[in-house]
């Protein structure tokens, strides 16, 4: 047997980060969601067009948005990594989620922005 | 007392069975261990590994209802009947509660578990300060018996990959110890996806270790010793 010397990946710490800190978004824009639905009971459809016509509203939403696909990349990532062993597959998964994420932030983008 | 012992013998049994024993205690049989010799002294062919008998060289871990320990500090009284016992999960079994640890030292080889410092002794030791020498209490008393890599689910997926708490804990010992200069060199080869990275703060480990050691807390240390040197 080879004895080869073992040293790591040199990553993973930013993506370790990158799921803490957008869980902490995640966290306050649900809070957020929260007590906006406690206020404004009972929701109508104009109730939620102005809470969201508000530019801050609509870049706390992209943000937490994008938190939200970074946080599912880094654990549909770590998935991938457990269950799917040849690599030319792990591969190509991957890349299509991260196709599909990116997709997701555009259409969240022009959702936001464009009604 | 009641036991129920897995057995497995690789040259005569082709897969593994329990074997249920009844066992007449004497007053002085206090620990599990006690008990289990006890019972070879009915059956020589059941295997096990022991030495010390007091938890100091962590030879007899095992599965005891359940749950990793080590047999000779596992008081017989807490046990309950029948007491089931199997080897250490997710190593492969050479025979009985006999199981393969090289894949265990394997990892813990691979963290460098030695102090590297090139520069030239003192005429008498490295001298530490009280503060830093406490801050290795609680990472050397480790005495590798796999009780916590063996019941990580993690370990258990990725045995050749992840390093698990044991290794961990004393990747992190050395890296806390002010007399190693290659702290820097341990953090690079710590920062992996799976080596470090596939703890998902499940804390198996600190629920087992049989000396009350706390290796999710050595792997949160190390993460926050890489965030530091990043930012």
């Amino acid at each position: 047997m080879v004895n080869r010397v073992v040293v790591g990946a040199h990553y993973g710490l930013r993506d370790w980060l990158i799921q803490r800190i957008s869980a902490l978004v995640m966290v306050a824009y649900v809070c957020a969601l929260m007590l906006f639905f406690y206020w404004s009971a009972p929701l109508t459809y104009d109730s939620w067009k102005t809470v969201l016509s508000h530019p801050f509203v609509k870049i706390f939403t992209l943000l937490s948005i994008i938190a939200l696909l970074l946080h599912a990349w880094v654990g549909v990532r770590d998935i991938f990594m457990d269950y799917v062993h040849p690599y030319p597959v792990r591969l190509m998964l991957q890349v299509i989620v991260i196709l599909l994420l990116m997709m997701y932030a555009l259409w969240a983008a022009t959702l936001l922005w464009g009604m | 007392m009641k036991f129920s012992i897995y057995r497995y013998n690789p040259e005569k049994d082709e897969k593994p069975y329990m074997k249920d024993y009844d066992v007449e205690l004497q007053h002085t049989d206090r620990m599990l261990l006690d008990a289990i010799l006890r019972i070879r002294s009915m059956d020589d062919s059941l295997g096990l590994r022991k030495s010390c008998r007091e938890g100091v060289c962590g030879s007899d871990g095992m599965n005891i209802n359940g749950r990793n320990g080590l047999a000779c500090i596992t008081p017989l009284k807490d046990l309950k009947e029948p007491v089931v016992l199997r080897p250490l999960p997710g190593l492969p079994v050479i025979r009985d509660l006999i199981v393969d640890m090289s894949q265990f030292f394997r990892q813990y080889h691979s963290v460098k578990p030695y102090l590297i410092n090139d520069s030239p002794p003192p005429q008498k030791e490295r001298l530490q300060s009280p503060e830093d020498r406490e801050e290795l209490n609680g990472l050397y008393e480790c005495v590798l018996c796999a009780c916590c890599s063996t019941s990580c689910p993690s370990f258990w997926w990725n045995p050749d990959k992840f390093l698990g708490p044991a290794a961990l804990l004393q990747a992190y010992r050395f890296i806390a110890d002010t007399r190693d200069e290659a702290t820097s060199e341990r953090l690079d080869n710590l920062d992996d996806p799976y080596r470090l990275f596939r703890c998902h703060t499940i804390m198996n480990c600190v629920d087992v270790c049989p000396k009350g050691l706390n290796p999710t807390n050595a792997i949160g240390k190390i993460k926050e010793q890489m965030v530091k040197r990043m930012v």
